[in-house]
Order: structure tokens, then sequence, then C-alpha cells
């Protein structure tokens, strides 16, 4: 009988440092918004069995190519997932859980848009066993509401977030910022409101104008005014930093927020380039198979991904594996959006022999810091961040 | 061959724009030397850059059989000529080649000063000039008001002067009655030994070097040796021709005849245009007076955007120079760009010709450099320098003075214009020399420095008279000014290819227009760059670009990272083509923007 030394002991994959999430994509919205360039789409005729059909034929799929995962995390994405019925969304949880085992703190996410409308399913959610709601409530004005194309008044969206903070012990809610003609001071006003109502987190975004959306067309025509140039984007972006650091909210990433011990699980997952799986239209996933990382993609035209999966046994368009170059650069330019940075650890063994990293003169600049065996981005170095990648990465 | 009697020779001559080219389509479709089928607009431009800028860049030649109304047959060659006044050598070395002018002056626009220029030349010629009124088919067409202004300003008869409209096809025979009753038949001895002037040359892919001239004296056949006065060469003629516009061989080409040969040449360069050819056997004795060569009058620096490219680099410069010999270049290094050529124009839209040649027929990203003229070094040791650019300046303590070259410049402007074009050649150290008034038209002429005008003074011009200004000048010599060369540091590194010569009054402003402007054109980087001007080592204009703030992607989940990653790999490649200036990375456009005045 071999001693217990000889056994072949399988080495942790990296993957596993970031832990393994299933994103699950709705792309039907009430109407499109002018900034946003998500896989959306706004259609009068939705057969709801249809799509839970495909869905549930989708995790299986997965399921059987990652047996036995611990799973942390599902995000419902959109999209606006708060226009699927609770049942569809029920049956996609428990399906899920039937078919890997959770971690302790399995948290599932739903976006949710702040109509009246909306807010009458949340309970149905909390039923499914939703336990995260993550709101687009992205203004507290009606003009600035109206002027990004919602279709909700303030008013609305606060009672919604009400009838949510009553069912859901977590609750974050989305802010766009740096909008048309918005002046420092009225940030300042807005989002101190904002951190006043927050209950643990906050995604605080600048607004940025996207190819291929009606903003993008308007400001290629020179027709969308009032943006604000680099320097108020900066102080802008300051300014929030402050206020949600002296409130309790510090950034944990460039745009989220949260108190103590509330950070997004999910999305953690991504920015420290974990494995997960995307299921739906134009869902992107990362799965490691084989000791082969590979890159996922799906049709986004929903048709085209409902008779796929319907059909040909599997939603996925495409599988790249990655090269070592792909996953150094990808496991950088998510990490560092991290406050707390990457492991240097990590980032040694995934760095490609060949490449000569040289990130000395920005840490003498002032733009990175090492502590505590990380690699991550200073106060200054952060909102420079593109910067600071093409630096290290040669670009 | 053709008698004397029955050839006319004339060129068609214009200000820019007026329809020249027009006219000739129409001459040539009245009389079917080009089927109906293969007509097409402007018919004579042939290169592409001519098609798309709606411009003639070369003179071009085209022999006309036309039977007139009195029922003789005659022979016409007729050149179209250039508008712009870069390419005026075109122009005069074209009116050495025949007897009288159409001189087409737009009856909208009127007298314009380029019609001036090429209406003295014409003079100087002495050729027999018809004016033709054209454009009469638009509602502002002022026929008597533009004779009257021809009279007056010009000084010629425009009593007769035809009423034309090239584009609709009005006033064509009478101009073709004109040509033949009104202009005068050429002059030449058959008998007298060959003495024929070499108009043109240009290089064609499969015959070589094609040789345009006009037969003189004598007659020139197929299979001849032939002698270059000038350069001593001797050739046999191998094919012979006269261009309808396409060549057409022809046995022989007689006294005041207009035709093509090639001769196994291999180089347009070989071939000096005003050169005189004669039979290598009982020769003519006296060559033809000959032209003076055009000289190029601007200099700037061509380096490739990709430091790989430099060999197709100048492959393609070679190729180029093999058909436009007015265009110099030599091998030149700098410190910034590396290995390129500098590289001599006949003025700016040659530059701009060539550049957007070499980058679009070749397909080379090109970064260019500041124009420049060329200046004479006085050195303390007697020797005088000439620099052609501003890096090579050399340590002031050995020069003793500087000359720059100056233009005789005419401008006509409508009144209203008139004190923004003073200010305007004020500004750029113009001194006047006369005005005067033809109707509601002045005629200024200054005496401005070539390098004030090199640049962006056409552009200026146009912008100040919403276009209505037409502006010529002539060379006229070289003069003495208090001139300095000006560098411009980038992050404390000097920028070669940046600096410039200018004079020491302006200095201060234009260093302060270059370093805002290059504050404008860099893009922010991480740490903040100081951008000065300096002479010698004194600084006497300074900026500072302040640090990036800003630039992080505001959303990044799960499907942006193949988005983010494809971007960095696409910047990653783009950065090999980026000018790298000790940490600071300067966008190729910001060579020539930096340098446009906006004043
Ligand atoms: N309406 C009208 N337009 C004309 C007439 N003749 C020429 N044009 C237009 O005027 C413009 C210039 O004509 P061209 O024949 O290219 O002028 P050009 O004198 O050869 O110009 P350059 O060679 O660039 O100096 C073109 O758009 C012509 O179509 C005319 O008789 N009437
Ligand atoms: C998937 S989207 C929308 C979710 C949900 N349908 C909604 O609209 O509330 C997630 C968040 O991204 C942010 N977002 C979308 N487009 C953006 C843009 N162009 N600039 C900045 N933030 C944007 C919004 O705050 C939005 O809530
Ligand atoms: S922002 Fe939300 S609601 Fe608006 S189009 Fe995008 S996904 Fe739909
Ligand atoms: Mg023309």
């Amino acid at each position: 009988m071999p001693s217990a030394s000889l056994l072949p002991v399988a080495l942790p994959e990296d993957w596993e440092n970031g832990g393994f999430a299933l994103y699950i994509h709705w792309p039907f919205c009430q109407a499109k918004c002018p900034y946003c360039d998500f896989n959306s789409h706004v259609t009068a005729n939705i057969d709801q069995a249809r799509w839970q059909r495909a869905y549930l034929a989708e995790i299986d799929r997965v399921a059987g190519l990652t047996p036995g995962r611990v799973l942390r995390s599902v995000f419902f994405g959109g999209g606006t997932p708060s226009l699927m019925h609770p049942d569809l969304v029920a049956a996609i949880i428990e399906r899920i859980r039937r078919s890997w085992p959770t971690s302790n703190s399995f948290e599932v996410t739903l976006e949710a848009n702040p109509t009246s409308v909306e807010a009458g399913r949340f309970a149905g959610y909390r039923d499914a066993g939703v336990n995260r709601i993550s709101m687009g409530i992205q203004a507290l004005n009606d003009h600035d509401l109206k002027a990004l194309g919602r279709l909700h008044s303030a008013a609305e969206a606060l009672k919604a977030f009400e009838t949510a903070r009553s069912l859901f012990d977590r609750v974050s809610f989305d802010l766009i910022y740096a909008r048309q003609d918005q002046s420092l001071s009225a940030w300042r006003e807005e989002l101190t409101r904002a951190l006043s109502l927050a209950v643990d987190h906050l995604s605080l975004y600048q607004l940025t104008i996207e190819d291929g959306t009606a903003f993008g067309a308007r400001a290629a025509a020179g027709k969308l005014r009032g943006l604000p140039d680099e320097d108020l984007a900066a102080d802008l972006y300051e300014a929030t930093q402050e206020l949600c650091e002296n409130a309790g909210f510090p950034a944990y990433e460039v745009s989220n927020h949260a108190k103590t011990g509330a950070q997004s699980l999910h999305n953690r997952v991504y920015w420290e380039y974990g494995d997960y799986a995307g299921i739906g239209p134009g869902a992107h996933g990362r799965l490691t198979l084989g000791g082969i990382r590979y890159a996922t993609d799906t049709p986004h035209l929903p048709g085209a991904w409902l008779e796929r999966a319907e059909t040909q046994g599997s939603g996925e368009l495409s599988s790249e594996a990655l090269t070592s170059e792909d996953q150094f650069s990808e496991f950088l330019l998510m990490g560092l959006r991290l406050r707390e940075g990457v492991v240097l650890a990590r980032l040694d063994s995934l760095k490609p022999v060949e490449f000569e990293m040289n990130y000395n003169g920005l840490i003498e600049s002032g733009h990175l810091e090492i502590e505590a065996g990380r690699l991550r981005t200073s106060a200054l170095g952060r909102p420079v961040l593109n910067a600071v990648l093409r630096e290290i990465l040669g670009a | 061959m053709t008698e004397l009697d029955h050839i006319r020779n004339f060129s068609i001559v214009a200000h820019i724009d007026h329809g020249k080219s027009t006219l000739a389509d129409r001459l040539i479709q009245e009389t079917k030397t080009v089927a109906d089928r293969d007509m097409k607009a402007q018919l004579l431009d042939s290169m592409d850059i001519e098609r798309e800028r709606g411009i003639t860049i070369k003179a071009n030649t085209v022999r006309i059989d036309y039977v007139a109304q009195n029922g003789e047959k005659y022979v016409l060659n007729l050149i179209d000529t250039p508008g712009h006044v870069d390419f005026a050598y075109e122009v005069s070395r074209s009116m050495r080649a025949v007897e009288g002018s159409l001189l087409v002056v737009d009856s909208t626009q009127g007298v314009e000063a380029q019609t001036l220029a090429n209406v003295y030349q014409a003079i100087d010629a002495d050729h027999e000039i018809v004016p033709i009124l054209n454009k009469i088919d638009l509602p502002a067409s002022e026929c008597d008001r533009v004779a009257e202004q021809i009279e007056d300003v010009i000084g010629i008869d425009a009593s007769n002067a035809i009423r034309v409209s090239a584009k609709a096809g009005i006033g064509i025979v009478d101009t073709l009655e004109a040509i033949v009753h009104r202009l005068p038949a050429p002059k030449g001895d058959r008998n007298a030994p060959l003495k024929a002037m070499l108009v043109d040359s240009w290089y064609d892919s499969y015959l070589g070097v094609v040789v345009m001239i006009r037969v003189m004296d004598g007659v020139i056949r197929k299979g001849d040796r032939i002698k270059m006065m000038q350069t001593g060469a001797v050739y046999g003629v191998d094919t012979l021709a006269v261009l309808k516009p396409q060549m057409v061989a022809i046995a022989e080409l007689g006294p005041g005849e207009i035709g093509v040969f090639t001769a196994s040449i291999k180089q347009v360069r070989d071939t000096k245009v005003g050169d005189t050819i004669t039979h290598e056997k009982k020769g003519c004795e006296k060559p033809l007076p000959g032209f003076k060569p055009s000289i190029p009058v601007v200099f700037c620096g061509l380096f490739p955007v990709d430091a790989n490219d430099f060999d197709d680099l100048r492959d393609a410069i070679e190729k180029l120079a093999l058909n436009d010999a007015s265009f110099t270049y030599e091998m030149e290094t700098s410190a910034a760009l590396g290995f390129g050529f500098r590289c001599g124009f006949l003025g700016l839209l040659h530059l701009e010709v060539i550049r957007d040649r070499l980058e679009r027929e070749y397909d080379i990203d090109l970064i260019t450099t500041a124009p420049s003229v060329v200046y004479h070094l006085y050195m303390k040791d007697g020797e005088l320098r000439e620099l052609h650019n501003p890096a090579d300046m050399p340590d002031l303590t050995y020069v003793s003075h500087i000359e720059e070259p100056r233009i005789k410049a005419t401008i006509l402007v409508p009144d209203e214009y008139l004190g923004d074009v003073l200010k305007l050649c004020q500004d750029r150290r113009g001194i006047q020399l006369d005005l005067t008034y033809a109707g509601s038209r002045a005629m200024v002429v200054y005496d401005l420095p070539l390098n004030e005008v090199v640049f962006d003074f056409y552009d200026r011009l146009k912008s100040v008279t919403k276009g209505y200004a037409s502006f010529d000048y002539q060379l006229t010599g070289y003069r003495e000014d208090n001139l300095v060369k000006m560098s411009i540091l980038v992050n404390d590194e000097p920028v070669d290819a940046l600096s410039m010569m200018v004079h020491r009054e302006r200095a201060e402003m234009r260093g302060r227009a270059m370093v805002e402007k290059l504050k404008d054109l860099i893009p922010r980087h991480m740490f903040k760059i100081p951008i000065q001007a300096a002479i010698g080592g004194k600084v006497i204009a300074r900026e500072t670009l302040s640090a990036l703030r800003k630039d992080v992607t505001a959303k990044c989940y799960g499907g942006d990272a193949t988005r983010k990653r494809k971007l960095l790999d696409k910047q990653k490649a783009g950065k090999k083509k980026m000018r790298q200036f000790g940490k600071v990375e300067i966008p190729q456009e910001a060579f020539i923007s930096a340098l446009k005045m906006d004043g």
C-alpha cells in the first residue's frame, strides 16, 4: 500500500484563488436607456416557459462540466431581470442548488429596476431564494432621470427601495454620476443623500459614453453637451471617494463601495479572476477545464441563443483557450481594480516566463504600492488605472 | 508632316479653377479627337491626385485635327497648364513651346493673381493672347465688367474676348476659329539642321522615359541618332509619336510640331527640360537659350512613423523622383525621429501632393517635420553655407550673419477685406510695395520673407478674406535679418524635428503659440510635462501639461475582461507606431499642427 505522501495530490488550480460563480443573463428591458450598451432588447411577447427550459438545460450542461465545485454566488443580470417571473427565478435557483454544493455565505443577487410594478415581485424573488437586490436608481432627481431616459421617478425609486429593504437584508443601489451639467456641489449633495439611504453597498459609476448607444451617436455628432472634462471628472471621483470613506462606505473597487463585510461576493469572483459560467444571451464566462482556462461566449440575440440552447445542446457560441499572456493581462486588469490589489505570489505564477514586468517606476512615482505581499494601486494610481496598466503591460 | 501655316500651337492659362481643363475637354470633344464614349471630365488630368483634388498639377499636351469653317484642315497643339502657383514653372516652360495663349478668365470672378502672373509670362514669351470669358452659363457672370477689368488691370484689348461656357459647350467653335485666325502660325526651316526644344519628360512604366519636344527647325524621324546639347548624351530614337492624348506613332515631326519620343533613357533626371535636341551628326550650332531650372524652395523632413518602413520609404521616394525632377531628397537622421529624408519642394501644395502620394500609393505612414526655407549662413571664416534644416544650425559664434529668401507677393482682394490682408502681411514682416485699385478690387504688392509664407499664409489669407483673395509670388532674392533658431523642449528634452528659424522679434510670439498648441496636442501622461521654447539656452515661453488625472473605466465585470484585454493588445500594437521622446509620446499630427499660427 503506497504511503500517503506518494498519493497524487492535485495542485490547486489558479481559478480556485477566486472561486466559482454563475451569471444568468436576462436580455429584456421595458425601454432602452440612451447610455446603455448592455445586451438588452425591448420585446412585447416573452415566452417565459420556453426561456425556463433553455436556462435549465444550460445549467445542467455547465454542471456536467464542473461537478463538485463549491458555488459562491449567482447573479441575475440584464437587461432587467426584475421582469422575470418569480416562478422562473425560483425554478432556476432550485436547479442550481440541486447541481452544485453552495458555500456557507451563498449569495444570490438579482438586478432590479425600481418601478412600482417590479417592486410588486420582490417578495416572490425572496421566496425564490434571492438574498440580495441590486437596484438601478441612477439619479435622485427627476430632471436627471429623464435625461438618462429612465422610466421611473425619484419618488417611485425610493418607494421600491423601501420595499426591497423591508424584504431583503442586503440591498445595494446604482447611481450614475458625471452626468450632463452636473456640478461638483450638486453631486456632493446628491451623494450625501444617497449615503444616508444606503444599507450596506453602493455602486457609483461615472457616465461612460459608449459606442453604439444613443448617447454615443449624439456625442459623435457633437450634440451631447455639458459632459465634464477630465479635471471635473477627477474632482467628482475624488469627492466620491472622500464622502463615501467618511460615511463608512469605502471603495473596495473602482466604482463599488461597501460597509465592512458587505462586498458583493459575486463581483469579487470576477475581480479575483476566479471561474464563472455565463448562461444566457451574450453572457461571457471563464472556465478552467482540464487545466486550460477558456473564455466562453454565447450568441447576443435572444432568439439566436434560445434556438442554440434548445437545438444544439449548448448555448455556447465559442470557447477560446486563453494563452498565458491573456490570463496574465486579465488577472492584472481585473485585480488592480480592487483596492486591495493582487497577491504578488499569484502574479508571479501567472506571469509568462519571457515577460519582463517592470512596475518599479510606478512604485517610485507613487502610483503603485506593495504591502503585505500584495501589489495595489494607490489613491493616485487608481483613477488612472488604464495608464498604469498600459505601463505595466507595455501597451 | 504638316505645313507650318496649318499648325497652331497654344497654351491655355488661367487662375486656378477658372476652367482651363474643362475648356480643353470641349475642344477635344468638338474636334472628335476622343470618342464621346471615352470622354470624361478634365480628361487631361490623368494623375489620381489631380482627379481627386480637381486640379491640374502637370501640364498636358494634346494634338487636335480641326477642319475650320474655311474648309482647311489644321493641326492644333494644345497645352493645358496648372493654375496653382507652386506649378508656375510648368506654365513657363510650356509657353516656350507655343506661339499663343488662351487666357481664360472666370466671368463670375474676374482677374485674379495667377491670371496676372500667367499673362505676364505669356507677354514675356511674345505670345498672341486670346481672352476667353468663361462660365457665362452662371447667373453671376458679368462679362462686360470682367472685359473692362482685363483692359484696365492687364492692359490688353478685350473687346473681342470670346464668351464661353466650357461646361455647357457654348462658344467652342468660336474659340477654335479664333485659334486658327487670331493666333500666329509657327516659324521654322525644314531644311535646317534639327533643332528641337525638350519641353517635358516623364516616366512611363512600359516605355521608360518619354520626352516631349517642340521642333523648331529640321525634321526628326524614328531611328535617328540624336544628341542632347546640354548633357552631351546621344540616343537612338526608338519611337516617335504625337499625343491624342494617347500616343499615336508618327513617321516624322517637322518644324512647328510637338510630339514625343522614347530612346531607352533610364531616368527623368537624365533629361534637362529646356535642353536642345539635335542630330548627332550635322547638328545645329547654337542651342536654344534653355530654361532656368526649377529650384525647390520649401524643405521638410519625411520620416516613416514605423522605423521599419525606412527601406520602403527610400524605394518610394526614388520611384517618385523618377517622374518628378523638381523634387529633391537626401537622407537625414534625427535624434528624435530616426532615419528619414530631407526633401525639397516647389511649394507647399507640391509638398502635400508628394506626401499624399507616398502615403497612399506606397502605403507608408509619415511624420512630416516643420517646413523650412533655405537660409544663407555667412560664416566668420568667409564661407557661405546653405541651411536646409534648422537642426543643422551651427553654433552662432561661428556665424557672421544670416540671410533669408524674400518674395514679391501679389494679392488681389475685394476692398472690404483689404484691411485684414494688410494686417496679415504686416504681421508676417511684410513691406508694402504697391497698392492699386481695379474697380472694387485692390491689388497689393508686398515684399515678404518666404519663411513667413511657407507654412500657413495661404490658409490664413483664404480665411480672413472668406476665400475672395488670390495670391501669387515670385522669389526676389536674399536679405539679411535678425534670425535665430528656436528649439522646443518637451519634458526638458529638445525635439529636433520641431526646431525652427524665426525672426528674433517674432520669437516670443511664435514660441508662445507653439508651446500652447503642443500643450493641446500632446495627450496627458502620468506625470506633468514642461513644454518650452528656447533660443540658445534661454527659455522664451513655457507651458506645463498637467498629469493625467482620470482615465479608469467605470464598469468592468465578467463580460468586460475580453474587451478590455483586446483593447490593451491593440494599444500594444499601436505603440510600436508611436514616437517616444524620452518618456513622452508625441502624436504624429503634432508635428504639423503645432506650427499653424492663428494670427
Ligand atoms: N458653371 C460652369 N462651371 C465651369 C465652367 N468651366 C469650368 N467649370 C467648373 O469649374 C471648376 C474648375 O474647372 P477646371 O477646368 O478644373 O479648372 P482649371 O482652370 O483647369 O483648374 P486648375 O487646373 O486646378 O487650375 C470645375 O468644377 C468645372 O466643372 C463653366 O463654363 N461653367
Ligand atoms: C446591467 S446595468 C442595468 C441594470 C438595470 N437594468 C438598470 O438599468 O437599473 C448595471 C448598471 O450599470 C450602470 N451603467 C449602465 N450603462 C452605463 C454607462 N454607460 N455609464 C455608466 N454606468 C452605466 C448603471 O448604473 C446600471 O444600473
Ligand atoms: S440601463 Fe438597465 S434598463 Fe436601461 S437599457 Fe440598460 S439594462 Fe435596460
Ligand atoms: Mg486644370
